[in-house]
């Protein structure tokens, strides 16, 4: 069994601990669903988000634009232990009108992220890889848009907000995810993994998923069900309900608050403080506790 | 007797001007204002709407290329603008103030920038 406490306290110590923040999955008694028990206790593990590449950007919200992955790259490969899996939840590359530069600039993506020494690594599509064409050159490269995993005693579920570029989860989809929920305990863990929020975060941002709500009443009537996702490029965490939604930041350029300024364009580069404002998490799912506890990374040392 | 009179004659004068305030409202009832949108990537033209309180409103959407959103959360109204079709979005500026509207249907690099403003006076 591992010791989470420990290990934060080791990327604190190495100046790469960011801020922890825990998730509560409601009951104790969930606990009693997780099928992993080793040792007489539980098997908990933990899991790597990163989000927003925008692979094939230009500008000067990034001079570094095509190092910027490379280095998340070399900083989750750096972790003292290594994550059972990696999620990337969308918007791996950024858009493109031309169907052939999208294929190379997911290919490239594709390269890049075969460096990651854990193989176990997740995709799902943001707008700019899915929404032009539907998803279907991200489909070449990572094939399914929505699916379901599961891992030592959580079910995961990755649903597509992106390939319809009206922002719709649409009704096959959330029959799916009907039928899918169905098949669970009422208080099973579950992880959602999606792009855009399901709820509205800042609809004049287009900072929502049209029918979310759908989603969100099929999910309510489990009990522990936590929602990890991209596309704001920054930090947010909000409850509807028991449904704790926790927003990445991103990898290529933060956005500013909802709100904050009348377009939501990317906050500019400081150089002072470069990189400030993207990174990736760690996840840890602390079975026992029924609770994900967040940490926030930088792509780079500071 | 004449009290009971006097009574009727006030009760029919104040039917009589209720009624009178109904027609007259029914007169006030202010026309739509009829506004056409031009969207295209990645713009709206036009981009800046100002429209009076109360006043209810008919924009009549049009793309001039590929298929767009066109979306005012404020006043819960949007649509899907089609190209070849007008999409016709209805509201009342129930509120003073300037809001946003935008593109909520993905339509390339640009779309983060497709948006305008409805501003409400009084």
């Amino acid at each position: 069994m591992r010791h989470p406490i420990d290990r934060r306290e080791f990327l604190r110590l190495a100046g790469l601990g960011g801020v922890v923040f825990a998730s509560s999955l409601g009951t104790a008694g969930c606990a009693g669903t997780m099928s992993t028990a080793k040792d007489g206790g539980y098997d908990d593990f933990y899991f790597v988000q990163l989000s927003d590449s925008h692979w094939g950007f230009e500008g000067p919200p990034n001079p570094d634009a095509k190092g910027t992955l490379k280095k998340a790259v070399a900083a989750v490969n750096s972790l003292s232990e290594p994550p059972d899996f990696i999620v990337f939840t969308g918007d791996l590359t950024h858009t493109t009108d031309d169907p052939k530069v999208r294929r190379q600039r997911l290919a490239q993506f594709k390269e890049i992220v075969g460096e990651l020494k854990v193989k176990d690594v997740r995709f799902m599509p943001g707008e700019n890889d899915a929404s032009l064409d539907r998803g279907e050159a991200y489909q070449e490269f990572f094939g399914k848009t929505y699916y379901t995993f599961d891992h030592k005693g959580v079910h995961f579920i990755a649903v597509d907000n992106v390939s319809d570029p009206r922002a719709l989860i649409g009704d096959e989809q959330l029959q799916w995810l009907a039928a899918d929920l169905k098949q669970q305990p009422q208080d099973a863990n579950i992880v959602v993994l999606t792009h855009r929020p399901l709820f509205d975060l800042y609809p004049q941002w287009d900072w929502a998923t049209r029918d979310g709500a759908k989603a969100i009443d099929l999910l309510m009537p489990h009990s522990n069900v936590t929602v990890f996702y991209g596309h704001i490029h920054q930090e947010h965490h909000k409850m509807t309900g028991h449904i704790a939604h926790h927003a990445a930041k991103g990898l290529m350029f933060p956005l500013p608050v909802a709100g904050s300024q009348p377009q939501r364009t990317p906050l500019p580069w400081d150089p002072a403080q470069p990189y400030r404002g993207l990174g990736f998490r760690d996840i840890e799912a602390e079975a026992k506790k029924a609770e994900f506890k967040l940490t926030e990374l930088p792509v780079q040392k500071a | 007797m004449q009290t009971k009179r006097r009574r009727f004659t006030l009760a029919l004068g104040g039917l009589l001007l209720g009624a009178g305030t109904i027609g007259l409202r029914a007169a006030a009832q202010p026309k739509e204002q009829v506004i056409k949108i031009l969207a295209r990537r990645f713009t709206y033209s036009p981009n800046q709407l100002t429209l009076k309180k109360g006043i209810p409103v008919v924009l009549e959407l049009t793309t001039a290329d590929v298929l767009m959103g066109f979306n005012a959360p404020d006043f819960q109204a949007r649509a899907d603008i089609i190209p070849g079709q007008v999409a016709i979005v209805r509201l009342v500026p129930d509120k003073v103030g300037t809001f946003t509207f935008l593109c909520d249907v993905f339509c390339g690099s640009g779309h983060e920038s497709m948006s305008g403003t409805i501003t409400v006076v009084a």
